[in-house]
């Protein structure tokens, strides 16, 4: 499933989401490594890649801009949000508007700890990668949120956060809003108004309602990408992966998240299931720890035995937490990749991931044990 | 056993007190839990495990989740908290964990009610997205909030004794934590006077106090446990007193010691293991022997990674270090009370 997908041309963008700790960022990496080798042209978008993934990918300046990885014919980059974010506000507005912007103490905050901006900043890159056209496939790595839904949900929080009505409410309640909405609120708002004037300061309220205004002109042009970047994902050039490790956390959110894209009709290619412990031999937990209390001369033969058998009991797990996800969502393909042994370092590492990704099922590294395995899906 | 919590560790000023006074000598008798860790690496369920843990014998926890994840509901299997503490489990030996999903909008909206008297008007404005927005103007607001919350259930008291013996606070992952606990960071940027202020000066002297101990949960593997090293540094620096380091999912290691380096290299003696497993009285085909080989090759590679990471974190943490096993059969609400109990005996 991985290969045709990556081989196809019609396939554009890949995304990579999930919940946090679950390998987002390896399978991205892994995914573009294997599709550039196959003589397609890649970028890959990374968000927050580990030390030496970073360095296998020659990332360590951030740059903002996609750069060649050595040795292999793929382009890589590591998102800088505040950069991004000055970028966009260059390219929408006046030298000395945009100057201005930049200079407000409220827009330090928003393009660096709001919660939200990073998920924005990705979608934009994305978008900014699209229009460039110089590749015709690009894998997109998402931020470790909170929850896997902050992807999709944190433009339009932001684009509410930014088109300054609430700004204007807040920093002069008597004039903005209309009647209406004084009526319906009545003199709540005004008290609130004035609480959160209290509580936060007069400074920043005058602060953020500056950079409001001076946002204000360039915010349409903003609006207006967010939404062709959600068009761009909606488009049938677009697969979603979902990753996910066989913890029911991870596999709880994902199935969030797949719930989610098919109420959005965001293309779904599939589920993948990382760091699996599949069974390699034959013998089933009970009868191996039975035989291991008898092999007591052999320290060595008891030890195998022991530790099968717990291998055994943690692949039953994982094949019930599975089972559950699936049942929920039988349509979803899942491709199942089993553990690598320490710290992915090297672009060979990536490309053993590459390997588990195309071939969810390999020969055990020694003997045949295929038929052991449990169905993929 | 109430008594524990009666006396309180003297206040102390900030600047005055060194990092060592800070810290006591028995993190596990701090009021405050604060518990953390890279994402991933289970600190919900530790959290809920350690709740269990401290209420046991009579006691009376609160177990504090701020995130709006529904972590805590997910863990004990029931339906979404809402923003109301109520209980949650039942203790070994009689005592009661209750627990409460704090949400920073409805903690702004409790203020204003208290200073304000919004009435239906508080409803009307969350509809709108203007509370959310309030929250959203200044980051630091939020932190305040929902620490300032947690500090009120932990000073609360009834008829002169604290309604909670023990405060549990899953707290952020470890790459926001000292953001999040860093309060006084965070009042820097709201107005300098007001309720929400003193109630910040509150929070700040019990976070900063042998009061509260911070919990790092990690797993033996190299990111987990640099975030850890990494975390510990930033809130010795900021001055909040790390109590202990949990590393969580420990496995059984099956290898003598002595074999797990050449296993790791792929070298296993696989006729050792085969007449081995004949006198035990299994007489398998070459390639299930080979399956168990490569299986093994596996488990020495890990256990041998796992021994690196431990000792890296050896090296650098010399405080109370506490080891929870990974449960084969994950963790349901048999498994928590079996983590709870491990942590009672334990600590």
């Amino acid at each position: 499933m991985i290969d045709e997908m990556l081989a196809d041309p019609r396939t554009r963008i890949v995304v990579c989401c999930g919940s946090g700790g679950v390998g987002k960022t390896t399978t991205s990496a892994a995914l573009a490594l294997r599709a550039a080798e196959r003589g397609r042209r890649v970028v890959v978008l990374t968000i927050d890649p580990a030390r030496r993934l970073a360095q296998a990918l020659g990332l360590d300046e951030l740059s903002n801009e996609p750069a060649p990885v050595e040795g292999v014919p793929l382009d890589a980059m590591m998102l800088d949000m505040r950069r991004t974010f000055d970028e966009m506000v260059y390219a929408h507005s006046t030298p000395e508007r945009a100057a201005k912007i930049i200079d407000n103490p409220f827009y330090k905050t928003i393009s660096s700890s709001f919660s939200g901006t990073q998920e924005y900043m990705a979608m934009e890159k994305l978008g900014q990668l699209c229009a460039r056209g110089e590749w015709d496939l690009i894998v997109v790595d998402t931020p470790p949120s909170r929850s896997a839904l902050d992807f999709l949900d944190a433009p339009q929080r932001m684009s509410r956060f930014l088109d300054g009505r609430m700004i204007r409410l807040l920093s002069s309640p008597a004039r903005a809003g209309g009647k209406g909405l004084r009526k319906l609120v009545g003199a709540g708002f005004g008290l609130f108004a004035k609480g959160v004037s209290t509580i936060i300061g007069g400074q920043l309220l005058t602060d953020a309602s500056a950079f409001v205004s001076a946002f204000d002109t360039m915010f349409g042009g903003f609006r207006e990408r967010a939404t062709r970047t959600y068009e761009l994902l909606r488009s049938p050039g677009t697969a979603f992966l979902v990753v996910a490790t066989p913890e029911p956390d991870a596999l709880r959110e994902a199935a969030y998240f797949v719930d989610r894209l098919a109420g959005e009709g965001m293309p779904l290619a599939g589920l993948v299931l990382n760091r699996t412990h599949p069974v390699l031999a034959p013998l089933s937990a009970a009868k191996a720890r039975s035989a291991a209390e008898n092999a007591g001369s052999s320290r060595l033969a008891a030890a195998v035995l022991r530790l099968h058998a717990d291998r055994v009991d943690l692949a039953e797990r994982e094949d019930r937490l599975l089972a559950r996800f699936s049942g929920a969502h039988p349509s979803v393909p899942v491709v199942r990749v089993s553990a690598v042994a320490g710290d992915i370092s090297d672009l060979d590492g990536l490309r053993a991931v590459g390997e588990r990704l195309a071939d969810p099922d390999p020969p055990a590294p020694v003997g045949t044990v295929r038929s052991l395995r449990g169905p993929l899906s | 056993m109430r008594g524990v919590c009666g006396e309180w560790p003297p206040l102390r000023d900030r600047q005055g007190a060194t990092y060592a006074e800070l810290v006591t000598s028995d993190p596990w008798a701090a009021r405050l839990h604060v518990v953390s860790g890279k994402g991933g690496t289970g600190k919900t369920t530790v959290a809920a495990a350690l709740a269990l843990a401290l209420a046991s014998g009579g006691r009376r926890t609160l177990l504090v989740e701020v995130e709006g994840r529904q972590g805590i509901a997910q863990v004990f299997d029931t339906a979404p908290l809402p923003y109301e503490e109520r209980r949650i489990a039942v203790a070994p030996g009689g005592g009661e964990v209750r627990a409460l999903a704090v949400d920073a909008e409805a903690a702004l909206l409790e203020y204003f009610e208290m200073f304000y008297k919004l009435g239906v008007a508080g409803r009307t404005l969350k509809r709108m997205g203007a509370v959310e927005f309030a929250t959203t103007l200044a980051p630091g607001l939020r932190d305040v909030l929902l620490t300032g919350k947690v500090k009120e259930c932990v000073s609360r008291t009834e008829n002169g004794r604290p309604v909670y013996d023990a405060v549990v606070l899953d707290a952020p992952p470890t790459g926001r934590l000292v953001t999040f606990l860093d309060v006084t960071k965070a009042m820097a940027e709201l107005a300098r006077t007001g309720p929400i202020h003193s109630q910040a000066e509150g929070v700040v002297a019990l976070l900063h106090s042998p009061r509260t101990a911070v919990h790092l949960v990690t797993l033996l593997e190299d990111l987990p446990v640099t975030e850890t090293l990494d975390a510990i540094r930033e809130l010795e620096a900021a001055h909040l007193p790390v109590g202990s380091v949990i590393v969580n999912r420990v496995r059984e290691q099956w290898l003598p010691d002595r074999s797990v380096a050449s296993a790791a290299s792929g070298r296993v003696d696989a006729g050792r293991v085969r007449s081995g497993l004949l006198a035990a009285g299994l007489d398998l085909p070459p390639e299930v022997l080979d399956g168990l080989v490569a299986e093994t090759v596996e488990h020495a590679v890990r256990v041998a990674a796992e021994t690196a990471a431990g000792e890296r974190l050896a090296a650098e943490w010399h405080g109370p270090r506490l080891e929870l096993p990974q449960l084969l059969d994950g963790v349901d609400l048999g498994g928590l009370y079996e983590l709870a109990e491990m942590i009672t005996h334990d600590r």
